[in-house]
């Protein structure tokens, strides 16, 4: 009896990895958007799914695998950062030119779109991530404000903040690359 | 979409209180080849937003196989239990065995016991009569004395 409960709860490696497939990109993007460094990003990913596959057995008891995944993640990248700067290392990255290439555009066109994201990279931690749920992976307002742990108003003050300022810094680019 | 209805959304968008609704209506209009040039200065953006989408998550995760180990707790607590009726019923056995032991020993003790006091009795009748004998004795020497 017990046995064949315990056997029900427990997820096999594939069915594990057939849970985790839809978001483990999204906890990548978000990685990367805090992280910088793509390496970083992966070793981070890979880092949540082997906890996540720790936990396997608890994860039944989670209504919402994606969400829980994705605060792990912003929870593991925001302590690596604080330690990082207690450690006074800097980030080593070589990977500012990459996600544009699936865009077959003007050379200006591929450096604007790298200018946003380095404006992003500028951008304090909550705005980045918030930028991120929203802009790039979509989220509505109640899930970033449950993956963040934020109030759902403080959310939409932090998003309007952050997409004026890549308005903004972008617009001042423009104007130096022309002028 | 009407330029306007464009410029309104955008404002929307930049207050974040566009819905997901409208906010994928300005994502399609941003898509297209060509858009209003004074709206031009956002395409990137939204050009740079679809494009860091398409980043994947390619490294392997080397997921160790776990154990099962409840199924090895009760394969153990099986061994254990038999282990323990074997064990312990002649353990149980053993108990029995020296009660019986112990008994018979007190049979035999008691036997012995008997048998040495009978002994001892007839002794003791043996030594009533070595009396006679002494007396017997002391009358000789009476005799002996008076002549």
């Amino acid at each position: 009896m017990v046995t064949t409960t315990t056997e029900q709860l427990t997820m096999t490696q594939s069915e594990f990895l057939n849970v985790v497939m839809p978001f483990k990109d999204k906890l990548y993007r978000l990685a990367k958007r805090l992280l910088i460094s793509s390496e970083e990003a992966e070793d981070a990913t890979q880092e949540i799914l082997m906890k996540l596959w720790a936990k396997n057995k608890m994860i039944e008891n989670y209504r919402n695998v994606e969400a829980f995944a994705m605060t792990m993640t912003k929870n593991f990248c925001l302590d690596r950062l604080k330690s990082k700067q207690s450690n006074n290392l800097k980030l080593v990255h070589s990977n500012y030119a990459d996600g544009s290439a699936s865009l077959q555009k003007q050379v200006e066109t591929r450096d604007s779109l790298s200018w946003v994201e380095k404006i992003m990279e500028d951008l304090p931690e909550q705005q980045k991530m918030v930028l991120q749920l929203r802009d790039i992976e979509q989220y509505d307002f109640d899930e970033i404000a449950e993956l963040l742990e934020m109030q759902p108003t403080a959310v939409r003050v932090t998003l309007s903040r952050a997409r004026k300022t890549v308005r903004e810094k972008l617009l001042q680019k423009h104007s130096y690359g022309i002028g | 979409m009407e330029l306007d209805n464009v410029e309104k959304l955008l404002e929307k968008y930049f207050e974040a209180t566009a819905t997901e609704a409208e906010e994928s209506k300005l994502r399609a209009y941003f898509s297209q080849e060509e858009v209003a040039p004074q709206l031009e200065q956002y395409k990137p953006i939204f050009a740079y937003f679809s494009a860091a989408k398409e980043e994947r998550f390619t490294k392997q995760v080397p997921l160790k196989p776990r154990r099962n180990y409840y199924k090895w707790i009760s394969v153990a607590a099986v061994a254990v239990l038999a282990f323990g009726i074997y064990f312990g019923n002649s353990y149980r056995v053993g108990l029995e065995q020296e009660r019986i032991e112990r008994e018979q020993a007190l049979i035999a003790y008691n036997q012995t016991k008997e048998a040495l006091s009978l002994l001892a009795e007839n002794f003791g009748k043996g030594t009533q009569k070595v009396a006679y004998l002494n007396e017997f004795e002391e009358t000789k020497q009476k005799i002996y004395n008076q002549n």
